[in-house]
């Protein structure tokens, strides 16, 4: 029989191993860089809310025979300005805006799918994507989209600061308080819908909100949260792929159950440290 | 030879139909310490955000010259905002962070900060006797230690103008007597134009040189001596004047 070590080092000579572990890890780190700055500003939920808007896009592209991905980036791209919009002008709350939107999102698709019929099946393979079938084009494209996610989000590092901490201020510090919520949302809802088709709904969620609270429990300066929230993310990615094989057990669940664990141990951490 | 800091004109501001600010017009000179002081709900908040340019409003308001909304340059404030009911207790930053945030009004994108601007946070938390806490939490720090790292963040770009929003509200009488005399200080030593708002009359009035009365249109603008003089006050508060002015 083989022990842990023997088997992690058997699963790293699968190929569709290493493609998780390096999308997954990607993919991690776009999440948990903007995760920081959606939970900081009430938005942690996005990521669900806007897998729910996807329901309703790539059933739009399936009744209509167009490429899902085509039509979901610029749909989902407009639903999460107009739940920025609701948030700024109808003074809706941040998560009320998200709910508003997402109810919308959900009931549509099931409309178009219950009136169209025969493509559930597509709809779903859709919008519960699994990490271990990752393909390497797939590889390709979540570094491609999280480089720029984490190149932005550098750029734009100071302004996001301000703008989290007291946008008021950042206005008066001359800061285009609206382009840069615009350019944080749009990149939130692009890590959205290519994460929901690669690694699927549950994990991109939980890679945004997870790393970010359990980094905020331990660490007091906003660098070292993002940093932390980062390692973490990367680590409970990395980790869970390996439980999963060993344990035999999905390995998107595992992966939120290895988060899950981390944020525990940072809340006891946290206490401890006072 | 003063300059005119700050020029309003006819400056009116309406939220959902109600007029909250009716035609104010007054001037601000360099170096002076004004007080804008006036009961609850009689648009002082709103006067500022005008001056600010974060609401819009109907008239003119003309900063170093030139029209606010071609003045795109903000180096020159330094403004400490109401009470910090937006400050999350949980919120990742150290009290130096915070400071420094401070001179992002002075940089271009992508906003790159230097050691001297680490410095500069640094000698302004000095300055206001903070040193100590700068890498504390700032959700960590009593009320009175926040805001004294907020009018550090104001300070750190040495602005011409400081605009406080009721910067007193959550401290207790000692700190709050010592924060008006730090102000004061930085006002008569540093020569920076201060514009403090408050609803506490009396308090102001011993450290502002002129006191601005505002409820929804200015009452009164002048001296604090002035102002315990004005028959026009007298009327408007009765015996209130009295306790107000004679309470120091």
């Amino acid at each position: 029989m083989m022990n842990t070590f023997q088997q992690i080092q058997e699963a790293l000579q699968y190929a569709f191993i290493q493609r998780a572990i390096i999308a997954g890890c990607f993919m991690a780190l776009g999440c948990s860089f903007l995760g920081v700055f959606l939970v900081l500003r009430r938005f942690s939920l996005i990521g669900d809310g806007l897998a729910h808007v996807s329901f309703a896009t790539v059933a739009i592209a399936l009744l209509f025979h167009a490429q899902p991905m085509v039509v979901s980036i610029p749909l989902v791209a407009l639903a999460s300005l107009v739940i920025l919009e609701l948030n700024e002008k109808a003074r809706v709350y941040g998560d009320a805006a998200i709910g508003l939107v997402s109810s919308f999102g959900i009931a549509l698709g099931v409309i178009i799918a219950s009136t169209a019929g025969g493509f559930n099946v597509d709809l779903f393979s859709y919008l519960f994507g699994n990490i271990l079938s990752v393909s390497g084009f797939e590889v390709w494209m979540t570094a491609v989209i999280s480089v720029v996610v984490v190149l932005v989000t550098a750029l734009f590092y100071h302004d996001l600061f301000a703008i989290t901490f007291d946008e008021d201020y950042a206005k008066v510090s001359g800061i285009k308080v609206k382009a840069v919520n615009r350019i944080l949302i749009l990149l939130t809802s692009l890590i959205v819908v290519l994460g929901i088709k690669i690694v699927g709904t549950m994990l991109v969620s939980s890679l945004i909100i997870l790393p970010a609270i359990s980094a905020l429990q331990i660490v007091r300066s906003f660098k070292a949260t993002i940093a932390l929230a980062g390692v973490f993310a990367v680590f409970s990615v990395v980790i869970g792929i390996f439980a999963s094989y060993v344990l035999n057990y999905p390995s998107g669940a595992t992966i939120v159950m290895v988060n899950f664990f981390l944020f525990v141990g940072s809340f006891l951490f946290g206490r401890l440290k006072g | 030879m003063s300059v005119k800091v700050i020029e309003a004109k006819d400056v009116s501001v309406q939220y959902q139909g109600v007029e909250a600010l009716s035609r104010i017009s007054f001037d601000i000179e360099s170096g002076d310490y004004i007080g804008i002081v006036g009961p609850n709900g009689s648009g002082k908040t709103t006067l500022v955000k005008a001056l600010l340019g974060l609401v819009s409003f109907d008239g003119t308001i003309r900063f170093l010259g030139k029209s606010l909304s071609d003045f795109t340059s903000t180096k020159h404030i330094g403004y400490l905002p109401q009470k910090m009911s937006f400050l999350d207790q949980r919120f990742p930053a150290t009290a130096k962070e915070i400071v420094v945030s401070g001179v992002y009004c002075c940089k271009r994108f992508p906003k790159r900060l230097s050691q001297g601007d680490y410095k500069a946070a640094e000698e302004a938390m000095e300055i206001l006797g903070i040193i100590n806490l700068k890498n504390r939490p700032i959700g960590r720090l009593s009320g009175g230690q926040q805001q004294r790292i907020l009018l550090a963040r104001a300070l750190v770009h040495h602005p011409q103008l400081l605009i406080l929003d009721e910067p007193t509200v959550a401290l207790d009488p000692q700190s709050r007597e010592s924060f008006y005399a730090t102000v004061k200080k930085l006002n008569k030593e540093n020569g920076v134009t201060v514009l403090l708002v408050s609803h506490d009359v009396g308090s102001v009035g011993q450290y502002a040189s002129k006191l601005l009365y505002l409820d929804r249109e200015i009452i009164f603008y002048g001296t604090f001596v002035e102002f315990c003089k004005s028959p026009k006050m007298s009327d408007y508060f009765g015996s209130g004047q009295h306790l107000i002015c004679h309470r120091h």
